[in-house]
């Protein structure tokens, strides 16, 4: 039963009120892509011990979705963002770094 | 025989009123106990210490403890939808006409058939089952299975509903405090003080713990915390509240009792709090372990703790002559107590070298034998303790003297209740000094913030003498696994380690022996600490047996994982006020009622009830099916379709949007057409269908079915708040706004000519697949020309507050005309006999578009849609898939929905190979015979053939391939 805090509207709601929708950002593959990356488009998903990006939907709520980056070991909860972004934010990234000094972004951040 | 039972004392008992009596009934005796007391002191009071038989053995038990860790006297009570097994002797309350019954035994208590498995106890060693029943392999089936289900399970299910109402609360707090002894009383104010609201939950009737006992002045100490704590208004106090779970973020469970068992109060008859709380301070005592010493589930071999309980607290003796046994100085204060309140002590036997504590200094002051550097090698008695015999504790057993007692009370040192600071994934840390586990302060549970939200205090904490006098001395406990040191095999494989469960140090032995190295597998192999015991008295025990038999420090076995509910919950609790009529709510068309003044027969789809058909007197389900579907095909018929899903995209993006949704093309759908349509997932498979019609410029209406309707709107949602963000669309579903009519049939243009309005309905003005919007009896429609009946149809689409109005003009014009209304298996049947697919019947997760005919229905053209990329995939295009076809039954039956075509040869498993299945299936009355659709292999290109369905009966049923349009293949009817 988590809390987390709707982005898009401002409320602090439990797990009840939302519904999940797995990992985070990925990279949609469509028609043209190889069978390698369709497949881990499709079924591939991370599944850390740790710090992970999730998609979350305001279900009793708003409806929105938005994104969550939390620790699945200890539940903390780094933040909650907008789901309009191909990466987690920059105060996000701080924020996860602020308790994990030694975490490090698995994707290349654009310039 | 007097009123006055034979073991309540003469003094002393706070928790009771003796000038209430209560009469109540146990295994068919009448009996007699007092207001305040548990069923378990009022048994003991009538001299009744056996209350159970163990779960493996059957063999005799009486209540080890006085709390909510009791293993044995557990009961069923109550009578028909009331009953409920497994209720706990020491927590739950005597009221007046209590029926209760023991468990787990055949024909009665005292004689008991199953105690067999006792005197064969040394052929069901550990994993005895997993040994013995494997062959020879039919046997398990017929033999054992049946033998074993029989005799498994402790207690029995009620077998009617229960009555009672139970209800569910929410409860939102700064600080929840859960214990209502010293030490959470004393949280409770300090939490206060800082300011923010305290909940502090006590899982008892009485405040105070065990303070008010093992204290002199424990009960002055308490009411003046209860005074300070009632005298703020930030602090709500709540008895009778047990916390069963602590889950993520602070979110904690609760069960209060408000009126157990006592159904005439007119109250629910429990509350489960759903209460979420910033910090949670677990203030839940500790519990007191047993010895492992031969013949230690003796009935009348109890807690230490206990039997002081059942001396203080209800004024009973569970004996005349008491026996201590123990490894600490606590269980000193039993002797004294015992000594004042009139009993005979006949001796403290202590495992330590040495007792020079000032509780031992006491009991030899007051003349109690002490017996050092002992231990009990075995108890005499087999229904009831009759004595001990005692042995040095560091020997093999070897008998250094017996005495006579009719009540052992053993402690074995106290282990913190730890379970709730586990629950969510608190650590604990190894206490060599009092040999337990107790919660490692610096591995909390965390909240949100990340920072611990849960911490532990007093006993619960590791701090056992929190409530006491520090100034007194105290000598060390002594960890004593093994009572004695050495005992031989025959003494320890008669030393219980989990009373409920029958699991013995011999048994915990014989699993590390054979090579049960982690303590989960331990647990699982002899049930150690399973079922309602959760770790509450056995683990320590338990595991620093397996410890030393596998030569590890305890800390480096572990504990087994603590799981909620601290005590079991009835599901009733959990299901509270959902249950029955407000399980889920019920949806229902605007022309419900009509239905229902109809005599419809329902059909639950999703949330709502649609008619299934409309029997008339006489008439059963299918045969007004029957006359339904003749009806349409000859006349006019009408479907309440309000439940179809329907929802509005709108914007300078939503072609191309519908365009990613759809398999086939929508932003070419010139206004005022009608287009049918395929959604696939991203994994390529059909997930739902339906007609859209473009409205305007910039707008769409998109059908879906009645059960898609929200889960397809959440899927456009999704891809536009996710992915193409930046698309301007905008969706609504107004599935509830309009309610939605299907006139169907040859006459259906007629019919509706008959009614005012404004909307031309002649072929050429309304072709099919065009819709128009205007008038129709003066009400605001949009008419569709669509139909799913194979008929000449027009769906009428009014605004909800209009739809019952408009049926009931349909149904006074038409009635000249046999107009008839038509249910949803009228519907499927009519829809089958076109050769229509029907989600979920057609479908089921597995299949493409193109498995189904259904090619046309995809954009050759669109560089991409959903589930385009996935439908290249190489299985997906494989030409073997199964593909859909129509069946012809031989002989003239139906063919069951969902037989399997068998084809030659077996798999690798030895089953038999398939080539198809039946996926809809059908008498047609249009036809006369029946009709079948199906998914075959190659079927398309096999028409004619015949395929093998043999049917659980071991008939086999033969159906030959045919096209899946059965009626009006031209489509001359549903154009005309």
């Amino acid at each position: 039963m988590l809390i987390l805090t709707c982005p898009c509207c401002g409320v602090t709601a439990e797990e009840t009120e939302l519904h999940p929708g797995g990992e985070a950002h990925l990279e949609r593959i469509g028609p043209g892509g190889s069978d390698a990356a369709f497949e881990a488009y499709l079924f591939a998903r991370r599944n850390p011990r740790g710090v992970h990006f999730e998609r979350w939907r305001h279900a009793h709520g708003c409806g929105k979705w938005f994104l969550a980056a939390r620790d699945t070991a200890t539940l903390q909860v780094f933040g909650t963002y907008s789901a309009q972004t191909p990466h987690p934010p920059a105060q996000i990234v701080a924020a996860i770094r602020r308790a994990r000094p030694d975490w490090q972004p698995h994707w290349t951040q654009a310039e | 025989m007097t009123h006055t039972p034979s073991f309540r004392l003469a003094r002393g008992g706070r928790l009771i009123d003796r000038a209430r009596q209560i009469p109540f009934r146990f295994d068919g005796r009448h009996l007699r106990g007092l207001q305040g007391d548990t069923l378990a002191s009022a048994l003991l009071a009538n001299g009744q210490m056996m209350m159970g038989r163990s779960f493996k053995y059957h063999r005799p038990r009486g209540p080890l403890a006085s709390g909510a860790e009791e293993p044995n006297a557990l009961f069923g009570l109550g009578q028909g939808g009331r009953f409920e097994p497994n209720q706990r002797a020491t927590t739950t309350a005597l009221l007046s006409g209590m029926v209760m019954q023991s468990q787990n035994c055949w024909p009665s208590l005292d004689a008991d058939i199953g105690a067999v498995n006792g005197w064969l106890s040394p052929m069901f060693p550990a994993g005895f089952y997993y040994k013995t029943f494997i062959h020879p392999r039919a046997f398990w089936k017929h033999l054992f299975e049946p033998v074993i289900r029989h005799s498994a399970g402790l207690g029995r299910a009620p077998s009617d509903p229960d009555p009672d109402r139970y209800e569910q609360a929410y409860a939102h707090t700064e600080t929840v405090v859960v214990g209502g002894g010293i030490a959470g009383l004393t949280a409770a104010r300090e939490a206060a003080r800082a300011g923010g609201r305290v909940l502090v939950l006590e899982q008892g009737p009485v405040w105070g713990g065990r303070t008010p006992v093992d204290h002199r002045d424990g009960q002055a100490r308490i009411e003046a915390l209860l005074a300070d704590l009632g005298a703020r208004p930030n602090v709500t106090l709540r008895r009778n509240c047990m916390a069963t779970g602590l889950y993520d973020h602070g979110y904690l469970l609760a069960r209060e009792a408000l009126a157990d068992h006592d159904p005439d109060q007119g109250i629910p008859r429990q509350r489960l709090w759903r209460i979420r709380a910033r910090q949670v301070v677990t203030a839940t005592g500790a519990l007191e372990r047993p010895l492992s010493f031969a013949m230690n589930d003796v009935p009348g071999v109890m807690l230490a703790s206990a039997v002081r309980d059942f001396i203080l607290d209800y004024g009973v003796a569970p004996g005349r002559r008491l026996v201590v046994v123990t490894n600490n100085d606590d269980a000193y204060r039993t002797a004294l107590i015992a000594q004042e309140a009139g009993l005979e002590v006949a001796a403290i036997i202590d495992a330590r070298p040495r007792a020079g504590g000032d509780l031992a200094q006491a009991a030899r002051a007051a003349n109690i034998p002490v017996l050092t550097g002992t231990g009990i090698a075995r108890v005499r008695g087999g229904r009831h303790v009759e004595g001990v015999i005692h042995c040095d504790q560091s020997g093999e057993g070897r008998p250094t003297g017996a005495i006579d007692c009719d009540v052992v009370a053993m402690s074995g040192g106290w282990s913190p209740v730890v379970h709730l600071y586990s629950h969510c994934g608190g650590k604990l840390i190894w206490d060599e000094a009092e040999a337990m586990f107790r919660p490692d302060p610096a591995r909390p549970p965390l909240g949100a913030d990340g920072q611990g939200n849960v911490t532990a205090t007093g006993a619960a904490n590791g701090d056992l003498r929190c409530a006491g006098d520090l100034e007194r001395a105290e000598d060390a406990t002594m960890p004593v696994w093994c009572m004695p040191q050495n005992a031989p095999y025959k003494l320890r494989s008669k030393m219980w380690l989990d009373f409920q469960n029958d699991v013995k140090v011999s048994d915990v032995q014989l699993a590390a022996r054979e090579g049960y190295a982690s303590v989960e597998h331990t647990k699982r192999y002899t049930t150690l600490g399973m079922a309602t015991d959760q770790g509450k008295l056995s683990n320590i025990n338990g595991l620093a047996v397996l410890s030393e038999a596998l030569s590890q420090p305890i800390p480096q076995t572990g504990t087994t994982t603590f799981r909620p509910p601290y005590t079991p919950l009835t599901l009733a609790t959990i299901a509270a006020d959902a249950r029955g009529d407000a399980f889920q709510p019920l949806r229902r068309t605007p022309i419900h009622d009509w239905h229902a003044r109809n005599g419809a027969a329902w059909e639950p789809v999703g949330q709502w009830r649609r008619p299934y058909s409309y029997p008339r007197a006489g008439e059963d389900r299918h045969a007004a099916v029957n006359r339904e579907i003749l009806a349409v095909r000859k006349g006019v018929g009408t479907l309440d379709a309000s439940t179809l899903g329907k929802i509005v995209v709108r914007g300078p993006d939503a072609g191309r949007f519908l365009d990613m949704l759809y398999t086939n093309m929508m932003s070419t759908l010139p206004v005022g057409k009608c287009r049918y349509g395929l959604m696939c997932s991203e994994n390529g498979f059909l997930m739902d269908d339906g007609v859209v019609a473009r409205l305007t410029e910039d707008s769409w209406l998109c059908h879906t079915t009645t059960g898609g309707a929200e889960r397809i709107h959440g899927h456009m949602e999704d891809w536009l708040q996710c992915e193409w963000w930046d698309w301007q669309v905008y969706t609504a579903n107004l599935t509830e706004q309009y309610a939605q009519i299907a006139v169907a049939g040859p006459k259906a243009r007629a019919l509706l000519e008959r009614l005012p309005g404004s909307i031309d309905l002649s072929q050429q003005a309304l072709p099919f697949m065009q819709w128009a919007e205007g008038e129709v009896a003066g009400i605001p429609a949009r008419i569709y020309r669509i139909s799913f009946s194979g008929e000449l149809s027009y769906e009428i689409a009014v605004p909800a507050g209009r739809g019952l109005d408009l049926w009931e003009r349909l149904h006074e014009a038409g009635h000249d005309m046999g107009i008839t209304p038509y249910g949803t298996e009228a519907m499927h049947v009519m829809r089958a006999e076109k050769g229509f697919i029907m989600i979920g019947d057609e479908t089921d997760g597995t299949i493409i578009p193109q498995d189904l005919g259904l090619g046309w229905a995809i954009s050759k053209k669109k560089a991409d849609y959903i589930g385009k990329r996935a439908q290249s995939r190489s299985f997906m295009t494989d030409r073997a898939r199964w593909q859909l076809v129509g069946l012809e039954s031989l002989d003239g039956r139906v063919i069951p929905d969902g037989a399997y075509a068998v084809d030659a040869g077996s798999n690798a498993n030895g089953q038999r190979k398939m080539q198809g299945r039946v996926t809809s299936s059908y008498h047609s009355p249009t036809l006369d015979r029946p009709i079948a659709m199906a998914l075959v292999r190659h079927g398309p290109e096999r028409m004619g053939q015949v395929l093998d369905f043999p049917l659980p009966s071991g008939e086999v049923m033969q159906g030959r391939i045919c096209d899946p349009v059965f009626y009006d293949r031209e489509g001359g009817r549903l154009n005309g």
